[in-house]
């Protein structure tokens, strides 16, 4: 078949084993200084408790270290390679300059239990980033201790019961909307709360009768994400929140799409009490292959008494320093501050930006997104056609009939120079092909990803073979993941 | 903006093809009332000249030159320099979670790297990548521990980071899991008769740290044998890794809750650093977090898959073993080339430098005041206690630009002026030296005034 590939060539690529199998004794990556105190005797010191071998660990050298994960690093994709469409997930550009500044010596090396006194630096950057995230959602307090968004879920929600505690009943359960991440209901089961599923309607919003219906005072909080996972902004925003306040419910907001909001509109000005925002996905910090991420969860002033501690608050000499004093606080929930490396690069995001360009971020996403719309309209089915924001979510029906599905068409992707977008996912849409563009690519990546998939339409109908035969370009075809799950080979070990 | 790829022209063009005269058409499924018509109040545009300068800034207003003995969870070692070289690498840094295998392998693989090097370590049988610190970690896996037993209360070790314990409270508090606590005893370690009288038979597991929150290596198989006669699983956290270079793993757990910090993660303030659960074989589908597994492709090649996705909350959803998503993957990349660095050798002989700066510092500490706990085996940490107020110290030595020992009193208000204190590899002796005699300086007036006017020492 004719060669329709104009993003992606192939390439010689470095064969590479495992660590293990490049280890031989004698030698090394690492020196020591002389030791500037007397030796010891460690059997003396420790007794039983001295190790003596550490088994199958790796010794080589330092270039073979360097080759052997340079050598891994290649096989990966990454933004800095192209465009990594992934709906929901905000894989957006990671500025330079925000790794530099996190690896400024006092804000790479401080103990996070040095004096305040000497925290100074790391404790304004802490009042900064949390007064422009304030501003940025329009609620009036925040925590920035979560370690990521599903932490953030837990945190908001253990405030939600604390609020509803201290008014006496802790309430029983959690609507979330079909359409919700999984990490919706994983975390309302992890605070004690039954979950309770909320229908969409027709044009994939939040069913405002059924909620009506299903709104109680036994409902502590409905778990929204908006943009919801189709890319829709639900429209009947304000009544939802009237439905919920009206028997004391309270609204949360899920943050995972606030790229389509920021500088354009404010959850708390929409009737949003408590919200997690992920500064791996809205404020450019590194997805690095699955985290750090950080969750800080922002909430109106009722349920400000519940946030974990500690605190930053200015003292009275105008010194910034933490509060611990909380009575009605959830507690900790986790070590330390947070994710604090994230902090600076999310601060080092939003100045490189500034209100104009925040603002112009947010225009940017929402027109790629549509603009991908436009061009993939017809070729592939459009489920539901209320206006798209950040986000656009086909399905596969078309190509289903060639019995091509969503995770063929995705893997087809890659041999065009593209990480897939996300597939099957949300699960209201069957074979949902969800994508998120960002507003990192330019006009030309956009085109040239519209026709690749127009171009991998075009082969399910000629040659569905090929696209279910996908990828073709890849150092390994596709995995057998069956035969992973039933016989777990997690770790390696010595040939004996 | 300098981070947005678009003209003027390519804007318009884009606009048009989708048959729109401006921007503010898209924005028009948001109601009128709510959308901003304002800038946002945060900082203006600033050149990343500027953005430097600002964090240059705070950095020396935070602790830039100080020499610090501070550990108690988060511990200054030495980062080998090509660290940072390959997570730098836009391959690593800016690749998503390795759902997509077949372009994701470097990640998978090095995850499988990282799974085995800490199996070897720890001694246990599988080892996820990763949690998101120590404090979760061990949370996590005492609410594994709940539903493997199927029994609902904690004994938590006093010994355990204070932090820990509260970051368990708070996970454990609407679990219905009832904790209480096993104090330590003269020796600093856990008292074991107070922890058999804790343990019932609703007892899930038992929490303890080791070494401790005081640098104190625990029995752990006298613990063990108690928690496993009465049915318990018993989960050990492990808060400073480069431990396991010299001491014995805790074999006899049955899940092992770890914080990797010290193999090449700056101390960063706190975060982020990287958690790890690892356990036995037998256990672990109620493990909660990512698994990398080793499978073949269509063509019988060897390729890493992410599995056992049945435990996850994307699959499961509200049945899921936690509901974690994203976690610390680029930490434990790091964690992962510090352990390929110093390997089977280094390890054990940094281990080797931490303990002697340790011994060497204890010993001169002891000459001084008194070091607590000293009959049971250590670490790199100890337990000074002075006659002086040790935040009276500490505000001395900040003087010297030195960070002293953490005041236990916040936390452990019956040990009176006691300080926890570390060394690393890093700790000089010149600096252990002159720590030691900025201690002692008013710690012999401070003596003499007490004895003079009979007042009585500080009970602990």
């Amino acid at each position: 078949m004719k060669n329709r590939i104009r993003k992606a060539s192939l390439q010689v690529n470095q064969n590479e084993g495992l660590i293990f199998e490049k280890s031989s004794a004698g030698k090394a990556a690492w020196k020591l200084p002389p030791l500037d105190v007397p030796e010891v005797d460690t059997s003396k010191l420790l007794g039983f408790s001295e190790r003596k071998d550490l088994g199958n660990m790796p010794e080589v050298s330092e270039i073979e270290i360097i080759r052997h994960f340079t050598r891994l690093s290649t096989w990966n994709y990454a933004i800095d390679l192209g465009m990594y469409p992934l709906g929901s997930c905000t894989m957006k550009y990671n500025p330079r300059v925000n790794e530099a500044v996190a690896r400024v010596e006092g804000i790479a090396n401080g103990h996070p239990y040095q004096p305040e006194k000497i925290s100074q630096g790391a404790l304004h950057i802490f009042k900064t980033l949390s007064d422009c995230l304030i501003e940025i959602t329009g609620m009036d307090a925040i925590t920035l201790q979560p370690a990521a968004g599903a932490h953030g879920e837990m945190t908001g929600l253990l405030m939600v019961r604390a609020y509803h505690q201290s008014k006496g009943n802790a309430r029983k359960k959690i609507l979330i909307p079909d359409s919700a991440h999984g990490t919706n209901p994983a975390t309302a089961a992890m605070v004690n709360y039954a979950v309770e599923n909320l229908k969409s309607d027709s044009r994939g919003m939040v069913d405002i009768a059924a909620l009506e219906a299903q709104m109680s005072e036994d409902v502590a909080a409905l778990m929204l994400t908006n943009p919801n996972t189709l890319g829709v902004f639900e429209q009947d925003i304000h009544k939802i929140a009237d439905i919920l306040h009206a028997k004391g419910g309270l609204l949360y907001m899920d943050g995972a799409n606030m790229n389509a909001l920021v500088g354009k509109v404010r959850p708390g000005d929409f009737g949003v009490d408590v919200m997690h925002l992920n500064l791996h996905k809205t404020f450019s910090t590194p997805h690095g292959g699955g985290g750090p991420g950080s969750g800080p969860v922002a909430v109106k002033k009722i349920l400000e008494p519940f946030v974990p501690t500690p605190v930053v608050v200015t003292k009275a000499d105008g010194a910034l320093g933490f509060d611990y004093n909380r009575p009605q606080s959830v507690g900790r929930v986790r070590a330390f501050y947070g994710n604090f490396g994230m902090f600076v690069r999310a601060l080092a995001y939003i100045q490189a930006n500034g209100p104009d360009g925040l603002r112009q971020t947010t225009e940017d996403a929402v027109l790629n997104a549509n603009y991908i719309r436009k061009g993939l309209e017809g070729t592939y089915d459009l489920p539901y056609s209320t206006p798209t924001m950040h986000e656009v979510v086909f399905s596969d029906k078309l190509q289903a009939k060639k019995g091509v599905r969503t995770m063929d068409i995705a893997k087809r992707l890659i041999d065009y120079g593209f990480h897939p977008y996300t597939t099957a996912f949300p699960l209201i849409v069957p074979g949902a092909l969800m994508i998120e563009p960002t507003e990192s690519e330019p006009k030309e990546e956009l085109d040239l990803f519209i026709e690749a998939m127009k171009s991998i339409a075009e082969e399910v109908n000629e040659d569905p073979q090929t696209v279910l035969d996908a990828p073709h370009s890849t150092r390994v075809s596709r995995l057998d993941e069956t035969a992973a799950a039933r016989k777990p080979v997690l770790r390696w070990k010595p040939q004996i | 903006m300098r981070y947005l790829p678009k003209s003027p022209a390519d804007r318009e063009a884009m606009l048009k093809a989708i048959g729109l005269r401006s921007v503010d058409e898209l924005f028009a499924p948001i109601p009128a009332e709510y959308r901003l018509s304002r800038d946002l109040n945060v900082p203006r545009q600033m050149a990343e000249s500027e953005i430097v300068d600002y964090f240059r800034q705070r950095s020396r207003e935070n602790g830039e030159g100080y020499t610090s003995f501070l550990g108690a969870g988060a511990y200054a070692h030495y980062r080998p320099v090509i660290i940072d070289s390959l997570i730098s690498r836009g391959e690593f840094l800016t690749a998503y979670t390795p759902y997509q295998a077949e372009i994701s392998q470097g990640t998978l693989q090095s995850i499988f790297e990282f799974q085995t090097m800490i199996c070897e370590l720890t001694g246990m049988e599988v080892a996820n990548a990763s949690m998101y610190d120590g404090s979760t970690a061990a949370a996590e896996a005492v609410m594994m521990a709940v539903r493997l037993t199927g029994r609902r209360s904690v004994v938590v070790a006093r010994s355990l980071h204070p932090e820990y314990r509260e970051v368990l409270a708070t996970y454990a508090t609407h679990q219905g899991m009832p904790l209480s606590v096993a104090g330590f005893g003269g020796d600093g370690r856990v008292n074991l008769e107070e922890l058999e009288k804790s343990i019932t038979p609703e007892t899930a597991a038992v929490l303890i740290q080791s070494p401790n929150f005081f640098g104190t290596i625990e029995d752990v198989a006298a613990i063990a044998e108690i928690a496993h006669r009465h049915g318990a699983m018993l989960v050990v956290s492990i808060a400073e890794a480069v431990t396991l270079g010299i001491v014995e793993p805790p074999r006899e757990a049955d899940v092992i809750a770890m914080e990797a910090q010290s193999f090449g993660v700056p101390l960063g303030f706190g975060g982020p650093y990287c958690g790890v659960i690892a356990t036995r074989e037998k256990f672990v589908r109620q493990m909660p977090g990512r698994l990398v597994g080793q499978t073949v492709d269509k063509q019988g090649r060897r390729g890493f898959v992410l599995t056992l996705a049945t435990r996850e909350q994307h699959i499961r959803r509200e049945k899921a073993t936690s509901n974690i998503c994203t976690n610390q993957a680029l930490v434990a990349l790091m964690v992962n080339i510090f352990m390929t660095v110093y390997g089977k050798v280094g390890l054990k002989e940094l281990a080797k430098h931490n303990l002697a700066k340790t011994a060497y510092a204890a010993a001169q500490f002891a000459k001084q005041g008194k070091v607590l706990f000293s009959g049971s085996p250590r670490f790199n940490e100890f337990v000074v206690e002075t006659i002086e107020d040790p935040y009276a110290i500490n505000q001395r030595l900040l003087g010297h630009k030195i960070v002293g020992g953490l005041p236990l009193k916040k936390f452990y208000p019956e040990l009176g002026n006691a300080a926890l204190w570390c060394c690393t590899e890093l700790t000089t002796r010149s600096s252990i030296d002159t720590a030691v005699r900025l201690v002692a300086e008013r710690e012999g007036s401070v003596r003499s005034t007490k004895e003079e006017t009979g007042v009585v020492e500080v009970t602990r």
